[in-house]
């Protein structure tokens, strides 16, 4: 079962509380979209549930265990994928080393997944000697999310994939995620501030605003007009 | 000429000198930001090893130095790892208090030595085949000061090797790239900082080794180096073995003809000059690595 339960969640970044009480299920085989403004804790939610940041209260399980205290090391390698926001590579390592780089971490390298992700970004075949930190935001985004694949996660957590893309790669972006979700069944999480592309993809939804989750419902029955007054800056 | 060249030779001895005792610190300083006071005194523990070996083991000159080289490197690989695990690992993004607990640990070795081996030097006994000189156009080249060169030859080339084609390599040079991605990744950087830590330290072992082929060695014989190490790495632009290598031979040649023209110190004092004019243009040193972003 790879769920996430998040309960009653708090963090912090020092003395400043970010999160506070946040309670969210992911369940297998499905994909729930985050949404809210600029700074309401949507990247610290995230972050939270990869392990890149302690949490104050509250506690995280991943396929029926307790994740709360485990490393973001230990996380990924239960199978918790993450890409985060932005230029997220190694920069001074070429695309094929990026994904090599992963692809080895425990021991042998999977080739066959490998040739996978680069069948879904066929794109990056031709800048496997190319260093990531000389990519358009476009391809490292692309690389970004193989090097999350290439391990083959039971959840895939991205946090807004589109911020600063053109249109025509979001569009590849948003084919991949949805043949991976339709076709593997794979769970997945998003943030996203892209609201149609978000409800688009999204089974469910849930709604931030001050370090709160203020709503949630499936993205079939979503008012837009409910989500301009929500997400407005 | 035959002066020129002889500088030369001289400038490139010193380089593979410098070099070899900077290298090490291109992955605690350049690549993992830990301003390691104790790089000298992993130097010395280096440098004591043939000693050891020679004195308390009774082993031959030779087999002394060529088993002095593994073991100083698991010696002070060794040393350096039990520095990291139980100081440095609480202390990441923390430069400024890495340069006062290291600082700590370097008297505390260099006090150490004083109580284990005395306070005067010794000397490590050359093994036969390393005594005497080889002429070429006209410059005597000693065989310690050859030797020392094929070693610096053989550690770059094999680190370079190392960093780019294994899997440990790639995973040290990503950890040092982004501590966070490669942790949500599922690489331990923990882990990695202990084998990058393990490897810095190890290399000084070595350099201490070479260092004691040219003189005598005490508890002070490292510290004698740490300005120099640092110096090369800034110059070279943290992290980058390729610009280490340039800087420590362009400041090794730059420190002979220097000597040569004037004398130690004022050759000393010109490379110090040359090296602030240098930063001044440059200061991120001779290699740095650029990216489409602003901040790198």
């Amino acid at each position: 079962m790879s769920d996430i339960i998040i309960n009653d969640i708090h963090a912090a970044y020092g003395r400043t509380a970010v999160l506070f009480g946040i309670s969210l299920e992911v369940r297998e085989g499905e994909l729930v979209c985050v949404m809210g403004r600029n700074g309401v804790g949507k990247t610290t939610l995230l972050n939270a549930i990869t392990g890149l940041m302690g949490l104050t209260g509250g506690s995280i399980s991943f396929d029926g265990k307790d994740i709360s205290k485990a490393s973001a090391s230990a996380r990924a390698r239960m199978g918790i994928g993450y890409v985060p926001q932005g230029h997220a590579v190694f920069p001074q390592l070429t695309t094929r080393e990026n994904l090599q780089v992963v692809n080895e971490r425990l021991g042998k390298p999977d080739k066959e997944a490998l040739n996978e992700v680069i069948d879904l970004f066929p794109a990056l075949a031709s800048l496997m000697n190319r260093p990531a930190g000389l990519l358009s935001g476009g391809q490292a985004k692309q690389l970004a999310i193989a090097r999350a694949l290439i391990t083959r996660p039971k959840i895939l957590i991205l946090d807004e994939p589109t911020e600063g893309i053109q249109p025509s790669i979001i569009h590849q972006i948003e084919d991949t995620i949805n043949d991976l979700h339709k076709a593997t069944g794979m769970t997945m999480l998003l943030v996203e501030q892209y609201v149609e592309f978000a409800l688009r993809l999204a089974d469910r939804y849930a709604v931030m605003d001050g370090g709160r989750i203020v709503d949630t419902g499936d993205t079939a029955t979503a008012e837009m007009d409910r989500f301009a007054s929500l997400i407005a800056i | 000429m035959e002066t020129l060249l002889e500088q030369a030779f001289n400038g490139l001895s010193v380089g593979s000198i410098l070099l070899l005792v900077a290298i090490g610190l291109t992955f605690t300083f350049g690549q993992m930001n830990v301003i390691n006071m104790a790089h000298g005194e992993l130097i010395m523990i280096g440098a004591y090893t043939p000693y050891v070996l020679q004195h308390d083991f009774g082993l031959a000159a030779g087999l002394s130095i060529l088993l002095g080289l593994f073991i100083a490197f698991i010696v002070a690989g060794g040393v350096g790892v039990a520095m990291e695990r139980g100081l440095l690992s609480r202390m990441v993004d923390r430069p400024l208090d890495t340069l006062l607990v290291t600082f700590g640990v370097s008297l505390i070795l260099q006090q150490a030595a004083r109580d284990i081996f005395g306070a005067p030097n010794v000397d490590v006994v050359a093994p036969s085949w390393l005594k005497g000189s080889v002429t070429l156009l006209g410059v005597i080249m000693p065989y310690t000061r050859l030797f020392i060169m094929a070693l610096v030859a053989v550690i770059v080339g094999g680190l370079s090797v190392f960093m780019a084609r294994h899997a440990e390599g790639r995973r040290m040079r990503a950890v040092t790239q982004n501590r966070d991605l490669a942790a949500v990744s599922g690489l331990s950087p923990r882990r990695v900082d202990a084998t990058t830590f393990f490897l810095g330290s190890g290399l000084a072992g070595v350099a201490g080794v070479a260092v004691s082929l040219i003189g005598s060695i005490g508890s002070q014989v490292g510290s004698g180096y740490i300005i120099d190490a640092f110096l090369v790495v800034i110059v070279g632009g943290l992290g980058r073995m390729k610009g280490t290598i340039i800087a420590a031979f362009a400041l090794g040649m730059l420190n002979a003809y220097a000597e040569f023209w004037k004398n130690a110190s004022i050759g000393k004092a010109i490379v110090f000059m040359a090296v602030i004019v240098f930063l001044q243009f440059r200061p991120n040193g001779l290699v740095s690595f650029r990216t489409r972003g602003l901040t790198s």
